[in-house]
């Protein structure tokens, strides 16, 4: 399942995709310990799999939350991003 | 004299009395207890059974047993009498009675594809304070997803401030949106704040009523269209929510996406509680094993 988190405003479209289906087979979670906001959490679905999702807290406030890691003059690897090693996370930038 | 509430929608409950209950295998029920309406749906060994469909109180629980309580009217059945419950939407946690709670946007998915058949391949579920798109698979399973709970726009709510601020009853709204010479822009839509004070200003200035209607429909329209376009839409589209019943919005929905939304054999509002009661009788069936 693709989960998109965030939001879109005047300014533009702020969303974290997780493709949870990578999830399932993944032992180290990475992304939890990766995010030094800690906006990630791993779950037991709907579905009753373990997925990974961002925390509710953060979900109106990616634009803010993610500045750090997204400079305005680069665009450098994001610390969730290298972390998670199936590839599991997209941002929309 | 009271204040007339055009906003007010129809609450109603309904029993289907072709169904004997008594003796039958799997008794399940789903609760919806949404930001503005709650609504419950009974199922007898996977049939649509009985619904209520009310407003949201103050208290989530109270409002669930509410719900619960009047699908119940009428039918001899119990609370006891129900093998499983699922509670769902945003008090989903605050059902006393629910066994599980499941999120509304996997309910959605379920309750779609039970209500307009496995074909259906999006779902845009216009909630009263969110909306929701959904890509699920031929068993209502949930594939893809995006939500909008940032901004009232495009919502039942949204929509209910705009019935009482133009003094329209909520269900004329549909209907008088295309009593217009020429389709009017879109007002602001990016946020009901604006739009409420944009259609005031478009009133002073003189616009007609419909016209007015028909420029906020055209917005709301407008902003979960993007929304949409985010995730894309597969067919078959159906649409769910309070919304799903405003022709208004629908229509303009269809004309912008260039697609015909599968028609509700129910009502759009209960898919959620339907989902739930679906999963209720998984779960049941889960557990009997
Ligand atoms: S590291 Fe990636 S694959 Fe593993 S749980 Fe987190 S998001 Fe899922
Ligand atoms: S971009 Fe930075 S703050 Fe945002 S989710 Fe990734 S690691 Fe966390």
């Amino acid at each position: 399942m693709k989960a998109n988190y965030g939001y879109m405003d005047g300014s533009g479209e702020y969303y974290i995709t997780i493709d949870t289906d990578h999830c399932n087979n993944c032992s180290h979670h990475g992304c939890i310990t990766g995010c030094p906001k800690g906006m990630f959490q791993v779950i037991t679905d709907d579905y009753d799999d373990e997925v990974a999702e961002i925390k509710e807290e953060f979900r109106k406030k990616i634009k803010y939350d993610c500045a750090d890691c997204k400079p305005t003059t680069d665009r450098p690897p994001l610390p969730c991003q290298a972390a998670c090693t199936p590839g599991a996370i997209t941002h929309s930038w | 004299m009271a204040e007339k509430e055009f906003w007010r929608w129809k609450e109603y409950n309904w029993h289907d009395e072709n169904i004997d209950w008594h003796g039958c295998d799997a008794i399940t029920a789903g609760v919806d207890v949404g930001s503005v309406s709650s609504q419950a749906v009974i199922l007898v060994d996977g049939k649509l059974y009985a619904f209520a469909t009310t407003r949201t109180g103050s208290d989530s629980p109270k409002s669930a047993q509410k719900a619960m309580d009047w699908a119940l009217e009428d039918t001899g059945m119990t609370l006891d009498d129900i093998h499983y419950k699922v509670g769902t939407g945003y008090g989903r946690v605050n059902v006393p009675f629910a066994d599980r709670a499941i999120t509304e946007i996997a309910c959605h998915a379920r309750g779609g594809n039970f209500m307009y058949g496995n074909s259906v391949r999006t779902i845009l579920d216009m909630g009263g304070q969110d909306c929701k798109a959904i890509h699920c698979d031929e068993r209502g399973k949930v594939t893809n997803f995006l939500m909008n709970d940032k901004c009232a726009a495009g919502t039942g709510r949204g929509m209910e401030v705009f019935a009482n601020l133009l003094s329209v009853p909520i269900e004329d709204i549909g209907e008088l949106s295309f009593q217009v010479e020429k389709e009017p822009e879109p007002v602001s839509s990016t946020c009901v704040v604006f739009a409420k004070t944009e259609a005031s200003a478009l009133l002073r200035k003189g616009w007609p009523k419909n016209k007015v209607i028909a420029a906020y429909c055209n917005a709301m329209a407008h902003r979960v269209v993007t929304l949409l376009e985010r995730i894309g839409v597969e067919k078959d589209f159906a649409i769910t929510g309070g919304i799903g019943k405003n022709i208004g919005v629908v229509r303009r929905i269809e004309k912008e996406l260039g697609i015909t939304a599968l028609k509700a054999d129910g009502d759009t509002q209960t898919a959620g509680a339907l989902g739930a009661a679906l999963f209720g009788k998984a779960l049941l069936e889960k557990s009997r094993k």
